[in-house]
């Protein structure tokens, strides 16, 4: 079970990575909701997502203190930063991100994720990223779940699968040896 | 096989799957995946989409369709649903069957696009002129808008009646998994449901059908009306829902429907976690008002107080209040403008009293 | 240091919440340079629509009603009758607001022939929502609720407005102009100084279509988009005035 919350600004696939999650949930055969944030501009802005999945139901789709925080920004990171778990995860995307969490209570990771993607697939960011979770997840997600939803996603674009499914494998390879 | 669905497409699969072939509606935030789905899906199935240019005319084409002996839906969002109240009234007055989904925001006027439940005493006590209802169901998940829409068409044809499904933001634009019935046999409806007798779909036997709500001499507009509520009287009876969680011993109970009552199942946990005995009811149905759950725990021992929690200053509280009818304290809790309140907060409200 | 370029009084600081690339900034400027330039900024009312022009009361630093979905030549004409004769009023609408779900509020406020001014920003798409078909997505032209393109036997037809309206005896002054290159922007602001004129004059409604873009919901470039409009919106939507009564008491 995990209380996810992705921010960042529009653009930065902040709700697909959201949807990768969700998606490797359900092949997971665990319950999940996908809850994003939606506003009256088209473009720009900020975007964020709360992802939860769970074995057991998901009552309620709202997350005030999620355990896992990824931000794709700075202002992502100041304005969701208090509200993680004690004990929780903040991930930031530090090719964007230049400062650290002032959290000492919580496990802090810098993922340069555009830098390690895009030397596999310029747009591979938040696939990487997903697989940068699958270890923190502790196997409660495979890999395998994981490329299955990959596989879903791109089903129209069967091309981008390849490099997608190797962003992810490199994020879990990083992920498994800087896990904390 | 469960597949992740927003909750919007979720419902114009299942009104799909329901028979629904002809789908008339108007864009407006936060329900537009709706029509934008039905756009290209109706045609596929051999229905039926408009793109109207008001919300007022795509009701009327609801009115039309619906006469002419159709499965047919629209949906909007509140400040559109205010547009269609007219023709929800005239749709009542011409006792045709249709399907209504309004995904809420906040109001009054033009008010935000984030959820909220303000729209509850208009879509409860019929928000258009004159003494009717629509049928009111308040899903809470994906799969339970898709279930109650899939049979939200037997339903209103059943009774011949308008029937409402009201949503929020949150649950139009969130994703969940869910299973999509199979589809359902669109020939047989029209005799199941002997539309025959009274479609207006043109007829050659001498017997013009007539839809119609004028009754202009008033004893044929009473004994109608009285015959609508008789009709009521019996929906009350067959169609009234709720979901009762952790009540049998609670002592702190609270009401709540649609994606609030999710929060209020997750506070449950978390008190019960604490040690506090608190349950829920959720009215599935608003209309029918599920007011026996309500009174009798309202005669259990254990209840100390019942807790209203809405995403508004306190609609459906009225509700709540005529049937505890003075036996036990009946508190609210509400947040509007398009906030939605946490399960902590309720948590909190529960262990401090504020 | 003199100042050779500023921005018009009549606009505030608010920064502007439109898509990078999208018209509507240009044409609220027009309309600001025109009403200072006819020194009308202080006593001007505007109403603004539903749609992406929504937050114009931010926007313009005069009165300003936000007015229902496609119900703003209703409430200008409302004002009308209220105010000083002397105060410029003008709606500002795009294509839904004004042409679909409003257009028996347009065509019966052009058919009083209100003294106001109507300025219609027809870019051919519902913005603010997510791309939907609007009354004037051209046959062909792609939407979220006509994703194979507007096909006029399944969809309807799109309508002319000026041309529609030109056949009404109201209206005093309708003209139609495009807002994708500088030759035509400073065309645009001509129309709309003549619209603004004939309301000082009392002769009765002036109604200004702009074609605008939507590079959002296009899924084009801001280039693009203007290249569209160009190439795609102006032979389908003639640029010219329809209807002018001071010529024809000329």
């Amino acid at each position: 079970m995990h209380k996810i919350t992705i921010s960042g600004f529009g653009g930065q696939g902040v709700l697909s990575l959201g949807k990768f999650i969700s998606y490797s949930a359900i092949e997971q055969n665990l319950n999940t909701s996908w809850l994003p944030s939606y506003g009256p501009e088209m473009r720009g802005g900020t975007a964020n997502c709360s992802v939860i999945y769970s074995d057991e139901e998901i009552a309620a789709p709202v997350i005030d203190h999620p355990d896992i925080l990824i931000a794709f920004n700075e202002p992502s990171l100041d304005k969701f930063e208090n509200s993680v778990k004690e004990g929780g995860i903040i991930i930031i995307n530090s090719d964007i991100v230049h400062k650290k969490t002032t959290r000492k209570d919580v496990k802090f990771y810098e993922v340069p994720v555009d830098t390690l993607a895009s030397a596999i697939n310029k747009r591979g960011a938040n696939v990487y990223m997903l697989g940068v979770l699958l270890p923190i997840f502790g196997g409660e997600i495979s890999e395998e779940a994981a490329i299955h939803a990959v596989e879903h996603v791109f089903e129209s674009k069967p091309k981008v699968i390849p490099s997608n499914i190797e962003c992810l494998k490199a994020g879990i390879e990083y992920m498994k040896k800087n896990l904390k | 096989m469960k597949k992740l669905w927003k909750g919007n497409e979720a419902i114009a699969e299942a009104a799909v799957a329901a028979g629904c072939r002809y789908f008339f509606g108007y864009p407006i935030t936060p329900q537009n995946e709706i029509p934008e789905y039905l756009s290209w899906r109706l045609p596929e199935v051999g229905g039926a989409f408009i793109q109207a240019e008001s919300e007022v005319s795509a009701i009327n084409m609801v009115y039309g369709a619906a006469a002419a002996g159709a499965r047919a839906m629209t949906s909007s969002s509140s400040p559109g649903i205010s547009l269609k109240q007219e023709g929800i009234s005239y749709i009542a007055g011409a006792e045709l069957p249709c399907v209504i989904v309004n995904m809420m925001r906040s109001g009054p006027g033009l008010g935000g696009i984030q959820p909220a439940q303000g729209d509850y005493f208009q879509a409860t006590k019929g928000g258009g002129h004159g003494d009717y209802h629509p049928i009111v169901y308040a899903p809470s998940t994906i799969q339970e808008f898709v279930d109650i829409t899939y049979n939200a068409f037997d339903t209103a044809d059943k009774y011949r009646t308008p029937v409402m499904i009201i949503g929020d933001g949150m649950l139009g634009q969130m994703m969940e998994p869910a299973e999509i019935p199979p589809m359902k046999d669109t020939t047989s409806i029209f005799q199941k449901y002997n539309k025959d007798e009274w479609a207006a779909c043109g007829h050659s036997d001498g017997k013009p059908r007539i839809i119609n709500s004028l009754r202009i001499e008033p004893d044929e507009n009473e004994e109608f009306n009285i015959r609508l509520f008789k009709k009521y009287e019996e929906i009350t009876k067959n169609e009234t829902r709720a979901e009762e969680y952790q009540l049998s011993d609670a002592e702190y109970v609270f009401v709540a429907y649609g994606s609030v009552a999710r929060i209020c199942k997750a506070a449950v946990v978390e008190l019960r976690a604490q040690g506090i005995k608190a349950g829920l009811i959720r009215p599935i149905t608003l209309y029918p008002y599920p007011t026996e759950v309500i009174a009798s725990a309202a005669k259990s021992a254990h209840v100390k107080k019942f807790i209203t929690v809405e995403m508004s200053m306190g609609q459906m509280v009225e509700d709540v209040r005529l049937a505890v009818n003075g036996l036990k304290p009946v508190e609210f809790y509400g947040r509007c403008g398009g906030n939605v309140m946490m399960p902590t907060d309720l948590v909190k409200y529960v262990k401090e009293g504020k | 240091m003199k100042i050779v370029a500023d921005k018009p009084k009549m606009l505030t600081d608010v920064p502007l919440h439109y898509c990078p690339g999208c018209t509507h900034g240009i044409v609220h400027r027009l309309i600001a340079e025109v009403l200072e330039e006819l020194g009308k900024v202080d006593n001007t009312i505007g109403v603004v629509p539903v749609g992406c022009a929504v937050f114009g009361y931010k926007y313009f630093r005069c009165d300003v009603l936000e007015a229902a979905h496609g119900r703003a030549p209703a409430v200008a004409s409302a004002i009308r009758r209220v105010v000083n004769p002397e105060n410029m009023i003008f709606t500002y609408q795009g294509d839904g607001d004004l042409a679909s779900i409003g257009m028996a509020e347009t065509v019966h406020a052009c058919m009083r022939g209100e003294n106001i001014t109507i300025i219609f920003i027809n870019n051919g798409i519902y913005g603010m929502t997510g791309g939907q078909m609007a009354p004037t997505t051209m046959p062909g032209e792609k939407a979220t609720t006509c994703i194979y393109g507007r096909d006029p036997k399944v969809n309807g037809n799109p309508v002319h407005m000026c041309e529609m309206l030109a056949t009404l005896t109201g209206p005093a002054y309708i003209e139609r102009v495009a807002c994708c290159d500088v030759p035509n922007i400073r065309k645009a602001k001509a129309a709309i100084k003549k619209a603004f004129e004939v309301q000082m004059a009392h002769k009765g409604l002036s109604f200004i279509e702009v074609l605008a873009n939507c590079p959002t919901n296009y899924h084009m470039t801001a280039v693009e988009s203007m290249q569209f409009v160009k190439e795609k919106g102006i032979p389908f939507y003639p640029l010219g005035v329809y209807k002018d009564i001071t010529k024809e008491e000329k």
